[in-house]
């Protein structure tokens, strides 16, 4: 055997799980990511009280799949006076950094490429830096007005919300005094909270910061269909769309997941303490097999034979898995442990970002678009003064409670409000701030032409 | 052995990169360079254990500082080629200034050489698994050591930052 191949194979078998992991992320993530779009969809025709496409398979199921084959099999168009590389590259560095940050979250407590490295969190977070130069390329590259401006829109609102989303995530890590993820879910199984219940502040402005950073309405300023296309891509198309498409649910799953893991409890079960609600253990079985039951019932009620066997296949697949869950209870001790804890803790995580993914679509459908001074504003005079102020009043909180011996709670209690008193006194100077301006703007007709929300 | 071929990597990428950085005419072009090559000192850092070097390097130097790069030269449209006459004349400067670093350079080596080992001194470098967490680390000789210098240059780079924004502000009164 030659030593170059002996090398290779050592090397496999050294990080054969980490090697897994990461071919999963990227075999399964794009999946997800298209489905996630279905549920969009899904629940944009249901905002809008009206059928969704029925067609493909039942409820549409298998549309996705088409959808994607289509943008595959598109003509590959380079605009002529296009930098080619950059153009070519732009989209190539977005999803490679949406799937590298993917590295370092922890889907369950055995499932991690990155296990033990101390960054941890950071690590996530830090790579997903990269994702505005993919859009700020690929707006420069396109050499055309619409998405160099929907490039500078992205550029700004990306780097101050970081900022934001960064300052309300040390709040976490003061709490959780380490960067690494498996500690920061042990820490919270130990404290008894998650850290959403100690710092909701900080919460709250990462889910604002995490929609921001997301492009999401009501703060998709990048994109607004209504005033540049579609932005920064308004030039690409089929696959090359596809990438962007799929980098930005990529760090949608990203964000929500850190976000779970830091501030929702990650893969713990809700109250993992409380001997009398061990009966949740079984919620992963019940709601699979609930699932499994509507699908049979909704078979009966498909138009064609086809679609009626497709689902019976989905209520059977729901079946399989509510077995395995449910086969793995009884095995929470220690052979088995590994295989339970890591079963179990995917489903509560899954659970949890999911819920976080579909607040994201919520607001979607629900909220008027921001005008991009607003964004700026609510970002640079609200958010970070707020982030700053909340870090500081966490960490009160904690020497209060370590070196005064007062009640955890009740540190918390106080040093929130104060947080929240803040929030008042800066939403006030704003309103005061905000009435000079828009009277400024006013006298302006050509900035409120350009100002509804599409 | 694998240690050297990733900083030789990583070394050779930087290098190329920044070479490429300074000869590219667009400016664009140079920016992208600019972010290979700091991405590249970053993978250096990861190579000697300092990860959290590695990851401030890459959320500050090329999540921020680099993006706002991009932008200003986007915003001001400096990709169209500038007149390069004005820095014809610092072309003998630089050469003067890059001699002078490179036979320090050169001084330096010559006179290490007679040193045991590797010629250049090491404090006996710890093996990899016995480091202690990185960020601990720095944490603790920046707000405990070195907390009085720490706090100076922060004051520093605030007061640099009122200035700049007084400064833009006059500018657009006048």
């Amino acid at each position: 055997m030659s030593p170059m191949l002996h090398s290779i194979l050592a090397f496999v078998q050294a990080w054969w799980v980490e090697l897994l992991c990461a071919l999963l992320i990227v075999l399964v993530v794009p999946l997800i990511a298209v489905y996630i779009a279905l549920v969009e969809r899904k629940f944009m025709a249901d905002v809008q009280a009206r059928p969704d496409s029925t067609r493909v398979g039942p409820h549409s199921l298998l549309q996705q799949i088409p959808d994607a084959l289509k943008l595959l099999f598109k003509e590959d168009l380079i605009p002529a006076n296009a930098d080619q590389f950059i153009f070519w590259f732009a989209p190539v560095l977005s999803m490679t950094a949406a799937l590298t940050s993917m590295g370092a979250v922890a889907f369950g407590p055995w499932f991690q490429v990155a296990r033990d490295i101390n960054l941890g969190l950071l690590f996530a977070v830090g790579v997903s830096a990269l994702r505005p130069l993919g859009i700020i390329l690929g707006g420069w590259a396109s050499n055309n007005h619409y998405p160099i401006i929907g490039a500078l829109r992205s550029t700004a609102q990306l780097i101050s919300y970081e900022t934001t989303a960064g300052f309300a995530l040390v709040s976490g890590f003061l709490l959780a005094g380490t960067l690494n993820v498996r500690a920061i879910v042990e820490i919270q199984r130990t404290d008894q909270a998650w850290f959403v219940f100690l710092a909701p502040v900080g919460f709250f402005i990462y889910l604002i910061a995490s929609i921001v950073e997301t492009n999401r309405e009501p703060f998709d300023l990048p994109e607004t269909k209504s005033e540049l296309v579609a932005g920064s891509i308004a030039e690409y198309g089929g696959f090359r769309w596809l990438l962007y498409f799929l980098a930005e649910y990529a760090n949608r799953i990203v964000v929500a997941s850190v976000g779970t893991t830091l501030f929702l409890g990650g893969w713990l079960r809700p109250f993992p303490n409380v001997r009398w609600l061990i009966w949740l253990d079984a919620a992963p079985t019940l709601l699979l097999a609930a699932v499994g039951a509507y699908c049979v019932f909704r078979a009966g009620k498909q138009p064609a034979r086809e679609q009626s066997l497709f689902m019976w296949a989905v209520a059977l697949a729901c079946f399989v898995v509510a077995a395995i869950f449910a086969l793995a209870a009884p095995f929470g001790h220690l052979p088995f442990e590994l295989m339970h804890n890591g079963l179990y803790g995917a489903f509560w995580l899954l659970l949890k970002v999911s819920a976080y993914i579909y607040i994201f679509t919520w607001l979607r459908f629900t909220l008027p678009r921001f005008r991009f001074d607003q964004l700026m504003r609510l970002g640079w005079h609200i958010l970070i003064p707020l982030a700053l102020i909340n870090v500081v009043d966490v960490g009160i909180a904690l020497a209060l409670s370590s070196e005064f011996g007062l009640n955890r709670w009740l540190s918390m209690v106080i040093t929130t409000v104060a947080t929240l008193g803040a929030a008042m006194l800066l939403l006030h100077w704003n309103d005061k701030y905000a009435d000079a301006a828009s009277a400024g703007l006013l006298a302006d007709s050509s900035v409120v032409e350009g100002t509804h929300a599409g | 052995m694998l240690d050297s071929v990733i900083f030789y990597f990583f070394a050779g990428i930087a290098i190329v990169s920044a070479v490429l950085m300074i000869t590219r005419r667009n400016a664009i072009h140079s920016a992208i360079f600019l972010i290979t090559t700091l991405l590249a000192t970053a993978g250096i850092f990861l190579q000697l254990r300092a990860e959290f070097l590695f990851i401030s390097q890459i959320i500050l130097f090329v999540g921020g500082i680099m993006v706002l790069f991009i932008f200003v030269i986007i915003l001001v449209r400096l990709d169209v080629p500038l007149p390069q006459v004005r820095w014809r004349t610092q072309k003998w400067i630089a050469l003067l200034v890059t001699l002078a670093v490179g036979m320090e350079a050169g001084v330096v080596l010559w006179f290490a050489r007679k040193i045991p080992g590797q010629g250049l001194i090491f404090p006996n470098p710890a093996p990899a698994d016995k480091l202690h967490p990185n960020t601990e680390e720095l944490a603790r000789s920046l707000f405990g050591s070195y907390l009085l210098p720490f706090e100076i240059a922060s004051v520093l780079l605030l007061v640099a930052m009122v200035g700049a924004v007084v400064m833009a502000k006059k500018r657009i009164d006048a």
